[in-house]
């Protein structure tokens, strides 16, 4: 192997990939850190003078209505935890700790309902379990009490829940699996047993993946505009940015003192996650170990984990099969089950609105296009080159997860709106490239992520290997990394385009007109009146056809990228 | 820490153990001494650690008995047991301090806090680790978790010290420093001691008994020079150290093998046999010798030679069969080239016959 000389900074074998992290630099201050730099700006501005001043967050602290949204948005996001936990609690023990029939049936569960956004179940969710709902007619006609599920907060609750427990099961899992039976056994042999086995032991060992998924789940709810839009909940922070700035307008400064606040929580969370998992790597599983400790069931046992399995499976399939019938339904009110069923609502999504299936195809198609070479490019640079501050980048694009979509919206609002898009006399912030840009920044995080799980599965050795051979890094990285990462990437682009599909929170500021809305907009439009909800509920269905395939293909995808890398001997 | 008074002998009678259908442990005979160093010496996948573990109370439930101290354990879980058992991976919790772990056992045996004080740090004193109490088993290297988790074992004072390769995730170094301490450690408490390891080495240095398995089936048990001077079959004679092992059979007063190999032997052995000659009882020489009282002699050709430092290993071919011969190396000392034509002389009371 040849030594390059890597003198100064122009020189030609550094001049590629500097370049490059120059441009991604520029991308991602100008479309995450300004735009969030300017909500924190303005947030602190008096809105006159332009001077420095706490006065918005005073202001919306003595507004009532801004204190009580605050607390929901902490109650609701909490109380969804516990709920979440509640339900993922039980299904990870199954799995984890006993040989048990229905763990393909949890895993199941733990990719359903994240392939259908809350919001867009949220209104048929009212149809079955709200006051009038099919749920509550049944047990008022036979039990004589009907249950609140969907009054007022609760519905948000319940709605999120339901949604977002796969985060805890899936992190509280891999926690539990990752429990090598030696660590048990080793306190069976020195006199522990049972309860106090697992408190001592396992529970401790599994508690920085529960935090680690708990975390995620009140980010996720804290910061939902969707559901809580959906439901006509707006006492709650999310919708009251959103409302603010789209009532009073893009001066009024309440809309970013909200946006700031969601920031700070969005990072205190994810700080409280870090803090859990730092210096907690308790992965034991090793070499020589014995796996998992799993026993048997006894037959009464057994019965009971089929129950709750199953319980927990029909609540969470609800809003699937709340949103089928809605969409297949004549009229369906004060009544346990639809009128009578039709196609009408699909004549008429596919007749009228054909527009938002081709707007959310092109939005989502380029937006995770530009996640992946974006995602490719930084995964090089960071983990492949010697570039100062390369470390900069990873971070830069990381830091997209804590602002939530709202706050991104609103950023854009406020920045573009004097840039007009060149040979086109419209602000930038109302071009439909925006909504592009907010969706590939939105996912960029979880693109990148793949991009650096399949470059770490190519070895450099492999590299090196066709440098040696006489091919210069541009060549190499051509014909060599590139198609080896080519699942992985794939796999990213997937999600990035499944998960964008059906982004509400960001979009729903930025679309400026019908005619550039995408699919979850339309759902929006649609759910808001009556008439519109067989249609809106139709065309939900679509939306989810669309991310289950994406999330199948995406699965696919890894598993044969998988096999391949199975038969090359050098992996990490 | 005082001389372990409760420690106990092992007796295991014919035990068998299967996952699912596979049978792993078959017919297993077993007799242990109370303060015996006692080894299980097999190739990976023999069932070494299967056995240690059903001795401790883990895996599928076997069938047989297992008695330790005179008390059948067979049926009883684990934590009934009071059997230390060392695993191969420490098994220390990344969540508690080294005190903590080491206090563990004590606790679950509700031993008074002021207690258990004081036995944490004769323990952690015995191993010479009482400065690291307070740290996690994150930051210990591989030798000091290693102490802790024995720490962590002995501190309860159990009947029995079970250790599953406790030495493999060591650098060469440490394990034999390590195996040392574990020895005057064990001979300091005088605690009954099962030690499972693949390397005959370990074993052999270690150990005041020792079993051989393979399959799942004890092939031999005795001390190491026993073992290596008698073995009763094939498997341990190849399998403790190297051995020469030829193929062929008796017939009047001469072994016989194929391709005209055949030396005169005195046996009471018929039929088929191996005959086992280990390569420094061999030597070669590059002028002719004939058979005298001492040695047997065959004409051969060398085929290739290793130079190892104390010695150097010829294989020597010699009617068709290759013989290795270790030759012990000093300064200066010529290496007798490859296609030579030299005399093989074998010892006539260092021959092992074998029944095939
Ligand atoms: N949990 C298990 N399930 C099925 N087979 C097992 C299990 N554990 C060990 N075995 C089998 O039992 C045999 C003995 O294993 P083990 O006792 O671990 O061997 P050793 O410790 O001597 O290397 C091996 O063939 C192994 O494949
Ligand atoms: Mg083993």
């Amino acid at each position: 192997m040849t030594v390059k000389a890597s003198s100064g900074f122009l020189s030609r074998s550094n001049f590629g990939p500097k370049a490059l992290a120059i441009l991604i630099a520029l991308f991602l201050i100008m479309f995450l850190a300004v735009p969030v730099a300017k909500v924190f700006i303005v947030a602190f501005q008096d809105p006159s003078t332009g001077s420095f001043t706490l006065i918005n967050f005073v202001d919306f602290f003595k507004t009532s209505l801004f204190r009580e949204s605050f607390w929901n948005s902490f109650y609701v996001s909490s109380v969804s935890v516990v709920v979440a936990s509640i339900i993922a609690l039980p299904l990870a023990y199954f799995t984890s700790r006993f040989n048990f029939g229905g763990t393909v049936i949890i895993q199941t569960l733990g990719i359903v309902p994240l392939i259908m956004p809350p919001f867009v179940g949220a209104v048929a969710m009212q149809l079955l379990f709200g006051s009038n709902g099919s749920v509550n007619l049944l047990l008022d006609e036979h039990l004589g009490f009907t249950i609140p599920f969907m009054e007022g907060l609760n519905g948000v609750i319940f709605v999120q829940s339901i949604h977002y427990f796969p985060f805890i099961l899936i992190n509280l899992s891999a926690a539990l699996a990752n429990i090598d039976r030696s660590m048990e056994e080793s306190a069976l042999s020195l006199g522990s047993n049972g309860m106090r086995l697992f408190r001592r032991i396992v529970f401790p060992l599994s508690m920085p993946g529960y935090v680690a998924g708990a975390s995620i789940v009140f980010i996720k709810v804290f910061d939902d505009l969707g559901t809580p839009l959906l439901l006509n909940v707006n006492n709650m922070l999310a919708p009251q940015a959103y409302l603010r700035i789209s009532s009073v307008g893009i001066s009024d400064p309440m809309g970013y003192v909200i946006s700031v606040i969601l920031v700070i929580f969005s990072l205190f969370a994810m700080w409280v996650a870090f803090l859990a998992l730092r210096g907690k790597d308790y992965a034991t599983t090793q070499k020589g170990g014995g796996g998992l400790m799993k026993r048997d069931m006894k037959p009464a046992e057994k019965f009971i984990a089929y129950a709750i399995v199953l319980f927990i499976l029909a609540v969470v399939l609800s809003p699937h099969l709340a949103l089928g019938l809605l969409s297949f339904g004549t009229i369906w009110s004060y009544s346990v089950l639809p009128d009578a069923y039709t196609l009408e609502h699909y004549a008429e999504v596919f007749s009228s609105a054909g527009d938002f299936i081709k707007n959310t195809l092109l939005y989502a198609g380029m937006a995770a296009t530009i996640d992946v070479v974006i995602g490719t490019a930084i995964a090089y640079i960071v983990w492949r080159t010697k570039i100062k501050g390369r470390k900069i980048l990873d971070y830069l694009a990381m830091s997209a997860l804590a602002v939530p979509g709202v706050v991104l919206g609103i950023g854009y609002l406020r920045t573009f709106y004097q840039f007009d898009v060149p040979f086109k006399d419209i602000p930038l912030a109302n071009y439909w490239l925006i909504i592009v840009i907010a969706l590939a920044i939105r996912r960029l995080p979880y693109a990148m992520r793949a991009c650096v799980a399949a470059l770490q599965q190519v070895s450099v050795s492999l590299e090196e290997a066709s440098e040696s051979l006489g091919a210069r890094k541009m060549t190499t990285v051509k014909r060599i990394v590139i198609p080896l990462m080519t699942g992985g990437i794939l796999a990213g682009f997937v999600t990035s385009f499944a998960t964008a599909a059906v982004e509400l929170s960001a979009t729903i500021m930025l679309v400026s007109s019908e005619a550039d809305a995408p699919i979850a907009y339309g759902i929006y439009v649609f759910m808001q009146s009556a008439a519109g909800r067989g249609p809106g509920a139709a065309l939900g269905i679509l939306a989810v056809v669309i991310v289950a395939l994406g999330t199948y293909v995406s699965n696919r995808i890894i598993q044969k990228a998988n096999q391949k890398n199975a038969m090359s001997p050098d992996q990490h | 820490m005082t001389q372990n008074k409760s420690t106990a002998g092992i007796s295991i009678k014919n035990l068998g153990l299967s996952f699912g259908t596979t049978e792993v442990l078959k017919g297993v005979n077993l007799e242990i001494e109370p303060g015996e160093f006692f080894s299980f010496l097999g190739p990976s996948g023999s069932g070494k650690s299967t056995l240690l573990r059903a001795i401790s109370g883990f895996g599928p439930d076997p069938t047989g008995s297992i008695k330790i101290g005179g008390e059948e354990v067979t049926g009883l879980p684990a934590w009934q047991r009071n059997v230390g058992m060392v695993f191969q991976s420490y098994a220390l919790w990344p969540h508690m301090t080294i005190r903590k772990n080491v206090a563990f056992g004590l606790e679950e045996r509700k031993v008074s806090s002021t207690e258990i004080d004081g036995r944490v740090d004769d323990a952690l004193d015995l191993v010479g680790l009482k400065h690291l109490a307070d740290r996690t088993p994150g930051q210990l290297s591989g030798g000091q978790q290693q102490r802790i988790a024995l720490a962590r074992t002995i501190v309860v004072e159990p009947r029995v010290l079970l250790l599953d390769e406790p030495l493999s995730n060591l650098d060469a170094n440490l394990r034999v420093q390590m195996r040392r301490d574990i020895l005057a450690l064990q001979r300091e408490l005088g605690l009954t001691t099962i030690f499972v390891t693949h390397d005959q080495e370990e074993a052999n240095t270690i150990s005041d008994r020792m079993a051989v398995l393979d399959k799942g089936i004890i092939q031999q048990i005795g001390t190491p020079v026993e073992l290596y001077d008698q073995p009763q079959n094939r498997f341990v004679a190849s399998f403790l150290g190297t051995a020469n092992i030829i193929e062929g059979s008796i017939t009047e007063g001469h072994f016989v093998a194929e391709k005209d190999f055949k030396i005169p032997v005195k046996t009471d052995l018929t039929g088929n046999i191996y005959l086992v000659i280990r390569p420094q009882s061999v030597t070669i020489s590059e002028t002719e010798v004939t058979e005298n009282n001492r040695s047997y002699s065959l004409k051969g050709n060398i085929e290739y030679s290793e130079f190892l430092g104390e010695t150097v290993r010829y294989s020597v071919l010699s009617n068709g069969h290759s013989i290795l011969a270790d030759e012990s190396h000093l300064r200066g000392n010529k290496i007798v080239a490859n296609g030579q034509d030299v005399w093989v002389e074998i010892e006539k009371d260092q021959i092992l016959l074998l029944d095939r």
